[in-house]
């Protein structure tokens, strides 16, 4: 700890602050540009210079580590004169185009050189030109209005870790561009728009559709993936109009995906607006008193224990509660969550849940990554482990088909018999481990939903128990979810055994004659052809093919609900904007059905349904906050298959049916995605 | 300067620049390999007839384990790396201020009117390209024009246009000063320093008679 005074106030600050942390620390502002907290120190915008007592020249507050006994000025009238300074060589070549460009009203250049700014200008020469650079179909440049702070260039180079962002030229006549002009290809991209101080670079989706002042923002939680990334959902009127990321340091940190930020034109298109069913072999539009007539004569000729339910990768833990109810109401127990076939269990939460948390991988150092395309999966916590992979060297081993995770791994194979070796100690990588203090290991999609996924939980479980995974305060056994609504779905017991496979082939023999499907489609539902199908949903998708009954649903940003992370943390998102025509809250249309039924849930508000799952399933009450599950025994002996992993996501942006249903996740498919996996699993 | 990429072919180096190379990397820590990118850019220019293509830079990059924007980051701040072809002859004139006082706006007419061509452009038969350079470090002998490694001094317009008509004759005039001064001693006489005065000086003085 080192003790300096700013502005007066004296102030002990870590060793290792530099003066503008110390600053902040104090709560004293100061203007910069080219400095963040999340990325390496540039040091070369120069707005944050401070008087420093027996310097002779200002320093740049960013750069300058705090040191014992300093005395800082920071507005004085040296600085202020500075400050003056810097933004009127800043403004020389800024264009005043402020009413036209998108980043007015929350641009860092706007602000500061209202507040810092000397009021007017002195030069008449002409300003410098630069043309447009091609950055690929998210990003839209503007670059006569870059200050060349170079943010975006060490975020490609630090958090996404795909170099391809560079200053080129020199003095007057620097550009930042991508190489050649290619598009940036990350799955992180969209972040360098947030970091941008000025309106250099905007959102290519979002150009000229609102401004700041006439949105209404909603904190909320993303379900493209299963981290449960804090967003803030930004509407206007009827339309959520963008998607930020929100703070989070235990989950995002500041950081969302692609998909998560952009997929949101997804919420517009291909919606189901009024409820539909099938009459004489064609979907009608009927009202919703038609809908649940059909649903009830068809239940009422029913036997209960012939009908089934699934639930999709979308869902809140309120809708599933109330479906789980009402399929239990008429007497069946067959509610399936995982559509991919995973061999996970609900019976041990510490057997499904990342249980070292998010955060976890700052701590790790040694990583096992078994059949996990991290990058695609989970593409915020892919850039988290790089990090720590750059800057701490730690081993990271990788065990599937060859990917480019943006940082080095050691290969291991593609083979699962490997992880059998590991646990005999026959692996190099078993030496590794041992002399690990925090091992973790990540238990990918792959590995799970494999005929043999059980035998891999328990290798994986063994390993875990062999190397010292399991502390005191360690747990590194994680598995990677690649869907928002599955440890929601696993907490309230949503399996039936056998799993999908075993509805598909109960409909084919007759076992089940009604399916009721809410929101699940991501995989082939073809078997489901023969049942009776009632589809809820949001989107027409896969799930709609073969429905019978549609009723419509509502999306994340339209409804209140309760979402469980991978780590098995509770979060809460928020309603932004109502659905569409008559779609409801998927848990109201369930209240609504099981009275015309005639089983009334015994719920009429979301505060009553709450209260009914809390008292049921108590972790659902714990918002907010990281569980730690005791560790038991868990997964199946049983021989290995001789075949390699195969991959879940070939493609990143087309993953749920929000992003299918999104034009301009489409476009980034067709444009960003010239990977080899796509090719491969193209060819099987 | 020009960012443009111009794409050419394959590139590789010659096997002799490549034993070069694998010794020029030997200058280097194992961690630093990159810093061998400007040497390696400059030997790869002259190989390819004086310009850095795009295959130059990938092939730069990855034998140096950079990323590709890196490696066209510091060709494209070094003006000495062209990213666009260059003619035979690159004739590069000096603009900076000593050599400006000294007449080097003549010197950069003379070689307009007769090359035909302005600055950063190539003849249309590809033979000559005309560069504006930043100080060429030899201003006690301004104006100066740098060509193929060698500097061309205390020039004026009718000398400059002899030496480009030199070029194009083929037969190049010898390189220094084209105003008949020694290297850089004073023009005449030696007036002072008499005893440090180098002997060719002397000769050369006694030979030509005396100037007065």
């Amino acid at each position: 700890m080192v003790k300096l005074t700013i502005d007066g106030t004296e102030i002990e600050v870590d060793t290792g602050s530099t003066v503008i942390q110390a600053a902040e620390q104090a709560g004293i502002e100061i203007p910069r540009f080219c400095y963040h907290e999340r990325l390496s120190i540039a040091g070369n915008c120069r707005m944050c210079l401070v008087e420093m007592e027996k310097a002779p020249k200002l320093v740049a507050s960013c750069a300058m580590p705090a040191s014992e006994g300093m005395v800082i000025h920071t507005n004085s009238e040296k600085v202020k004169k500075a400050r003056e300074g810097v933004m009127e060589f800043l403004l020389i070549n800024h264009p005043l185009d402020c009413p036209v460009c998108d980043q007015g009203g929350e641009c860092d250049l706007q602000d500061q050189s209202v507040a810092y700014g000397g009021g007017s200008k002195r030069t008449t020469e002409e300003r410098r030109i630069v043309s447009e650079k091609f950055m690929g179909p998210l990003i839209k440049t503007t670059m006569t209005r870059c200050i060349h702070c170079t943010r975006c260039v060490r975020f490609a180079d630090e958090i996404a870790g795909v170099p391809e962002l560079g200053a080129i030229g020199r003095g007057e006549g620097m550009q930042i561009t991508t190489y050649n002009e290619k598009e940036f290809k990350s799955e992180m991209s969209g972040n360098i728009v947030d970091l941008c101080p000025v309106g250099a670079l905007t959102s290519r989706p979002y150009a000229f559709k609102a401004r700041p002042w006439e949105l209404t923002s909603t904190e909320t939680i993303d379900i493209h993936d299963a981290l449960g990334a804090n967003i803030r959902a930004d509407a206007r009127g009827r339309e959520v109009m963008r998607i930020l990321p929100r703070l989070n340091d235990d989950i995002n940190s500041e950081w969302i995906d692609d998909k998560s930020r952009h997929a949101v034109d997804g919420l517009t298109k291909n919606r189901l607006d009024r409820p539909y069913a099938r009459i004489k072999g064609k979907l009608t539009e009927v009202t919703w008193q038609q809908a649940f007539d059909i649903i009830a004569a068809k239940i009422k000729k029913t036997d209960g224990s012939k009908i089934a339910a699934l639930t999709g990768d979308l869902n809140d833990a309120e809708s599933m509660y109330a479906l789980k109810k009402l399929i239990a109401s008429l007497g069946s127990d067959k509610i399936e969550c995982r559509q991919d076939g995973s061999a996970v269990e609900s019976s041990s939460r510490v057997s499904y849940l990342f249980n070292s948390a998010i955060s976890g991988v700052d701590e790790t150092d040694a990583v096992l990554l078994i059949g996990s395309d991290l990058r695609r999966e989970a593409a915020v916590l892919n850039s988290r482990l790089r990090q720590n992979s750059v800057n701490r060297r730690m081993n990271i081993a990788y065990m599937g088909p060859k990917i480019d995770l943006t940082y080095r791994v050691t290969e291991l194979g593609d083979d699962a018999h490997i992880l059998q070796d590991i646990l005999e100690g026959k692996h190099e990588f078993s030496k590794v481990l041992k002399k690990a203090e925090k091992p973790m290991l990540i238990l990918g999609r792959s590995a799970l939903s494999r005929s043999d996924g059980g035998a891999i939980l328990k290798l994986a479980h063994d390993i875990a128990d062999k190397y010292g995974f399991i502390l005191e305060d360690w747990n590194g056994f994680n598995v990677l979810h690649t869907a928002a609504a599955r440890v929601g779905g696993l907490d309230l017991d949503l399996t039936v055994s056998g799993g999908i496979e075993s509805i598909f082939a109960g409909v084919k023999k007759g076992d089940i004659e009604i399916v009721f499907n809410m929101g699940a489609d991501e995989t082939d539902l073809s078997a489901l052809s023969g049942a009776f199908v009632i589809y809820q949903g949001s989107h027409g998708d896969e799930g709609v093919r073969y429905a019978d009954v549609i009723l419509p649903g509502t999306a994340y940003t339209e409804k209140s609900g309760l979402y469980v992370n991978i780590e098995g943390r509770v979060q809460r998102a928020e309603r932004s904007i109502f659905g569409p025509g008559d779609a409801r809250e998927d848990w109201t249309i369930l209240r609504a059905l099981s009275d015309a039924l005639g089983k009334t849930l015994e719920f009429d508000t979301l505060g009553e349904l709450r209260a009914a799952l809390y008292k049921e399933y108590p972790a659902f009450a714990a918002l907010d906050e990281l569980p730690s599950e005791k560790w038991c025994d868990f997964g199946v002996n049983a021989a290995l298959l001789k075949e390699g992993f195969i991959l879940p996501i070939t493609d990143f942006y087309q993953t749920s049916p929000i992003a299918r249903a999104s034009s301009v996740m489409q476009e980034c498919s067709g444009i960003m995605y010239d990977s080899p996996l796509k090719e491969e699993a193209a060819h099987g | 300067m020009t960012l443009n990429l111009v794409d050419a072919g394959a590139f590789e180096f010659s096997p002799e620049n490549k034993k070069w190379a694998a010794e020029e990397l030997k200058k280097y820590p194992d961690s630093y390999r990159q810093s061998c990118v400007m040497p390696y850019l400059h030997r790869a220019q002259e190989q390819n007839h004086g310009w850095v293509s795009i295959p130059i830079m990938e092939y730069i990059a990855d034998l140096l384990d950079m990323a590709y924007i890196r490696v066209h980051e510091v060709a494209s701040f070094y003006s000495m790396y062209n990213l666009k072809p260059v003619g035979k002859h690159v004739i590069e004139v000096c603009t900076t201020t000593p050599c400006w006082l000294r007449g080097s706006d003549d010197v950069a007419a003379a070689c307009k009117k007769e090359l035909g061509i302005g600055f950063g452009e190539t003849t249309a038969d590809g033979e000559f390209t005309l560069l504006e350079v930043e100080c060429a470090g030899a201003c006690v002998n301004a104006p100066v024009i740098a060509y193929k490694e060698n500097y061309y001094e205390d020039l004026d317009e009718d000398t400059t246009t002899a030496f480009i008509k030199s070029i194009k004759a083929g037969k190049v005039v010898s390189c220094g000063p084209q105003n008949g001064r020694f290297k850089s001693c004073p023009k005449g006489r030696a007036t002072t320093l008499k005893d440090f005065a180098p002997k060719e000086l002397l000769k050369a003085q006694d030979s030509k008679g005396s100037d007065k």
